[in-house]
């Protein structure tokens, strides 16, 4: 096998990058594999950072009337923790899962716009750089008029108006300084990444399925990556313009959500949760698509009512457009809207409901293998649906009335983002853990991060329903002590820190089992979808041979025939069929043309920071170096030569 | 295929019979007690608890809690006894054969898709009556306004002309109708056994019931996110007998005397007039404020037992760490440092607790 870089048949003043390993490769490739593992990484230290900041958070809370942090610190920790699990972790490492796997499962040598691809990737990293950099350049401080004892310190330098930024708290007037903005246009920044992924994988399910991969054939993690990137597409330009909003009233004097202005601070929260209520489902679908795969696998039997499942979760995406107002219970909507409000909630458990019990349906009957990816997707299972329980609650209006902004609310989105999102996350990272490096990872230590997560999870966010009910406000520095909360306060913190330690031990299986775990075999979980008939660690051209498709689970049948009971029997050549697999997996016999990496993502990518400093300290020469460096990207782009293509050939 | 069609009979059995349940559990109260011996882990006299109602809004609230929440209990020991079962029964064992491929069971389906819509059904008629029925205006209501500042509650009584602040005072057994908005960012008025949240927002008048069945001290807090200081906007309802009530708007409706001589309460009153306090507080009979009065009116302020947005106990103690630095206590607060002498302080605390 040799690699042939051909010489433009075109002139041009720009060449395509040609390194193969070392930095250069990484920042120029167009790689959905390579894209995903940077997706991964990056969202992974970002999740750390978060974690980091609940355990500030927690330690605060420990005691009533605490002061190991100031207001101000407080404040900007707890928006910051939100900000950064939901757009720099969660999303990002489900960005992961989609990049490296949607190729993969249906057949594809890549996603449809590769450079895409590579730009979304580093309009995310410069995005969270530029929404962090607040702690270094972020100003804050009390409101118009209002006193402070002490300087506000780095830590309270950042965005401190709440993840939600209700207006007008988070106007200028009420939050002075740079911080918010560094929120507002970060999130815009963030926002955009997602917006080119999302339109790169819609077209990609569309138009890069393999031959026979028709759409009721697909894994439900590919339709479950459909649905957000339907969700991304919907609901994003939604908060878009809400942002600009926010940051023309807090730079340029309008008065879109100041009252003052005729404007109405109710309006933002309206916008808000017409896109924050589908990015829940943005966060947690691609979970569901995660325990859809691992759940058949390891209980060897087909998914039971893959329909049902892929239409519920479609279901459940198309009315989680109806549902924003349950955030906003206790604003003063009428009667009406509450009640239309609290019944499309009700609703939307319906399809949630049948996703559950077909999951249930599916390892009913089975033959359970409990390895760490499976025990995550069973754990994910039980701990969603007390979160999807305490959901239905909140649907009665007033029950809501009593537990909303309450720390009830807090367990509630935790079961389902945490218990739920994060849990089929790691369940993910395990399953597809011999597929990405071609090792396996430390079965015991995978068990011991499981039960630790577990109880740590439970510890944590459990007792926080009570503490909720029981009158423990959310987004409070300090509460008083007779309130008789601190007891379970300080369970709460002790299992905030068992969860850290889990996560520790997460981290020592993943380095030492990449470097020294066992060789993974060709097919470790003899598993169903197409991303393992191909070798471990994918090779960079993904498929020698463009696989054809005849039927739902397509590879589990090249393997498994049913007797006369229904039972899955192997067939004699499945051994052979595997291993030639294997060995056209390593050597494609057809020319396999491979997209060029490029520098112009990356560069084009650079310029959004720089209009981002441009409008929050309104300067020209900023907003000048930002478009130079936007043209420069999208010339470079346009005018790079096509023809520079890798080409992978046979060996002969 | 026998197995899984005697858990979903069983479990449509148990659904049949939830509205019996539900309906036993409300005759025996005392289950409700032996709920929170359930959950074993309730908080004793939290005083901002939203389970131990203490008006019919609330209890109204609280019935509806109980009724999904027994309904959650059924659905939770189902889905996850039948997770564990399957863990236990299914799991790998040496001897396993290989299962069957079961693709799907479209009754089964159907049956777990149409059941829950029921379940739904059931909680949402109550549901829907007990949301307008809170809505409703109560008759004969006492209408008071509420004013979410950062970071206190100021009311205003217009049928008595009464002006005050972080206690509201209402008589008991009594519908309280408040009629409320925001000087400034959105508030959240909640007093937890009373009534659910309701927002204050600038601009904009929001409506909220209350009902004390007996005279009692309640904890108030603001529910939303409103800066700084969010924490420590809290407030008291005083909830007096009728008798009591009257007493009290008497009271409140008298001038404060302006004081003369040389007792240091006097003393106090001058540190009041002269330090800058009158910028933003009024003593009704004493001074008034020209232009907005952005801070609590002080007339009564020896009269209720908390301040600074109900965050301090109204004590010499809390009284002297607060003049002497309220941004210490208070971060972003309004008031500012008025670098006021230990004697100008005491004097003051002297003058305070002459305002009865």
């Amino acid at each position: 096998m040799t690699k042939i870089i051909e010489p433009s048949k075109q002139s041009s003043i720009f060449r395509r990058p040609s390194s193969e390993t070392g930095i250069w490769s990484w920042i120029t490739t167009v790689d959905h594999k390579r894209i995903g593992i940077m997706y991964g990484y990056a969202a992974f230290f970002f999740l750390l950072i978060g974690g980091l900041e609940a355990l500030i958070l927690r330690i605060q809370l420990s005691q009533p009337d605490n002061n190991f942090l100031t207001a101000a610190e407080y404040n900007a920790m707890f928006t910051m923790h939100g900000t950064t699990m939901i757009f720099l972790a969660i999303m990002p490492i489900s960005a992961a899962f989609f990049n490296y796997l949607l190729p993969l499962q249906i057949g594809a040598r890549d996603v449809a716009f590769p450079r895409l691809n590579a730009l979304s990737f580093w309009i995310f990293i410069f995005g969270g750089a530029f929404l962090y950099s607040t702690f270094i350049f972020g100003t804050a401080g009390a409101p118009e008029g209002g006193y402070l004892a002490e300087e506000v310190g780095w830590l309270g330098s950042a965005p401190n108006g709440g993840w939600f930024g209700y207006q007008p708290n988070a106007g200028m007037k009420y939050s002075p300084g740079t911080a918010m903005d560094y929120w507002a246009i970060g999130l815009q920044i963030l926002g955009i990444a997602s917006l080119i992924s999302a339109f790169n994988f819609i077209t990609t399910i569309i138009n890069m399925r393999t031959e026979g991969m028709r759409f009721m054939r697909m894994p439900v993690f590919t339709w479950m990556t459909f649905a957000v990137s339907f969700l991304l597409a919907f609901s994003l330009p939604i908060i878009a313009i809400a942002l600009f909003y926010v940051t023309f009233d807090r730079k340029f004097g309008t008065t879109f959500f100041l009252t003052e202005g005729g404007g109405d601070p109710i309006l933002w929260q309206h916008l808000f949760w017409l896109f924050g209520h589908p990015e829940v489902y943005i966060l947690i679908l691609p979970a569901f698509g995660i325990v859809s795969e691992v759940l058949p696998t390891f209980s060897r039997k087909p998914l039971f009512g893959y329909a049902a499942i892929v239409f519920a979760g479609f279901g459940i995406a198309f009315i989680g457009f109806g549902v924003w107002a349950h955030h906003m219970f206790a604003s003063a909507i009428s009667p009406v809207a509450q009640a239309g409000f609290g019944l499309s909630t009700m609703v939307i458990a319906v399809p949630t409901g049948v996703k559950i019990f077909n999951w249930l349906g599916t390892i009913w009957g089975g033959k359970l293998k409990l390895n760490t990816p499976m025990l995550f997707s069973l754990g994910f299972i039980g701990m969603f649906v007390i979160g999807g329980l305490s959901g239905v609650t909140h649907s009665i209006v007033p029950a809501d009335t009593q537990q909303t902004d309450t720390y009830y609310v807090v367990a509630h989105f935790h079961y389902v983002l945490f218990g739920g999102a994060l849990f089929g996350i790691f369940s993910g990272l395990y399953y597809w853990f011999p597929k990405v490096w071609g090792k396996m990872y430390n079965e015991s230590l995978g068990k011991i991060h499981f039960w630790l997560m577990m109880i740590g999870f439970n510890l944590t966010f459990g007792p926080m329903h009570w503490l909720g009910l029981q009158g423990q406000v959310r987004r409070t520095w300090v509460y008083a002590e007779e309130t008789n909360l601190q007891f379970w306060n300080i369970v709460v913190t002790v299992g905030a820190f068992i969860i850290a330690l889990s996560i520790i031990v997460f981290m020592i299986n993943w380095i030492f089992s990449k470097r020294n775990g066992e060789k993974a075999p060709f097919d470790p979980w003899d598993a169903r979808t197409l991303e393992w008939a191909i070798p471990s660690p994918t090779p960079v051209w993904n498929f020698s041979t463009a696989p054809i498709v005849k039927s739902l689970d397509d590879f589990w049948h090249t393997k498994y025939s049913e007797d006369e009971e229904g039972r899955a029997v192997r067939r004699e050549e499945a051994d052979q069929i595997l291993l030639e697999l294997e060995e056209d997996g390593l050597n494609p016999s057809e020319h396999i043309a491979l997209p060029n990496p490029s520098y112009f993502p990356i560069v084009l990518a650079s310029g959004l920071p720089f209009l981002g400093y441009a409008v929050i300290y309104k300067s020209i020469p900023l907003a000048l170096i930002g478009t130079v460096l936007l043209l420069i990207g999208g010339f470079g782009w346009g005018t790079e030569p096509l023809e520079e293509e890798i080409h992978i050939d046979s060996d002969e | 295929m026998i197995t899984l069609y005697i858990v979903s009979t069983l479990f449509l059995i148990i659904v049949d019979n939830i509205n019996m349940l539900v309906k036993n559990i409300f005759k025996l109260k005392n289950l409700k007690f032996s709920a929170l011996i359930l959950l074993s882990a309730c908080i004793e006299n939290a005083p901002l608890d939203s389970l131990s109602p203490e008006g019919p809004y609330a209890r109204s609230i609280d019935e509806l809690f109980w009724l999904t929440f027994w309904i959650a209990v059924v659905i939770f020991v189902i889905v996850q006894g039948a997770l564990l079962l399957s863990v236990f029964v299914f799991k790998e064992k040496p001897d396993s054969p290989e299962p069957k491929q079961i693709h799907g069971n479209t009754k089964l389906e159907i049956l777990w898709t149409v059941i829950p819509v029921i379940i739904l059904a059931v909680i949402a008629v109550p549901t829907v009556r007990t949301i307008f029925d809170l809505a409703n205006e109560p008759e004969d209501a006492l209408k008071i306004e509420v004013i979410g500042h950062q970071w206190w509650f100021e009311y205003k009584y217009p049928d008595y002309d009464i002006t005050t602040a972080n206690v509201l005072v209402i008589p008991a057994d009594k519908p309280i109708r408040l009629e409320m908005w925001s000087n400034d960012v959105l508030h959240n008025y909640w007093v937890p056994k009373l009534n659910g949240k309701r927002y204050l927002v600038p601009g904009q008048t929001t409506y909220l019931n209350l009902h004390a069945d007996s005279p009692n001290e309640f904890w108030a807090q603001c529910g939303e996110y409103c800066g700084l200081s969010h924490s420590k906007m809290r407030g008291r309802v005083l909830a007096l007998s009728e008798s009591d009530f009257d007493t009290w708007v008497k009271n409140q409706q008298q001038n404060a005397n302006k004081l003369e001589g040389n007792s240091l309460a006097a003393e106090g009153q001058q540190v009041y007039l002269n330090a800058g306090c009158t910028q933003c507080h009024v003593i009704d009979g004493v001074w008034d404020v020209q232009g907005d009065r952005i801070a609590p009116n002080l007339t009564h302020f020896a009269n209720r037992n908390v301040f600074a947005g109900a965050a301090l106990y109204n004590n010499e103690e809390n009284l002297s760490k607060w003049l002497a630095n309220p941004a210490e206590i208070k971060p972003g607060t309004f008031m500012p440092n008025l670098e006021l002498t230990e004697e100008e302080i005491n004097a003051l605390i002297a003058y305070l607790g002459t305002l009865k």
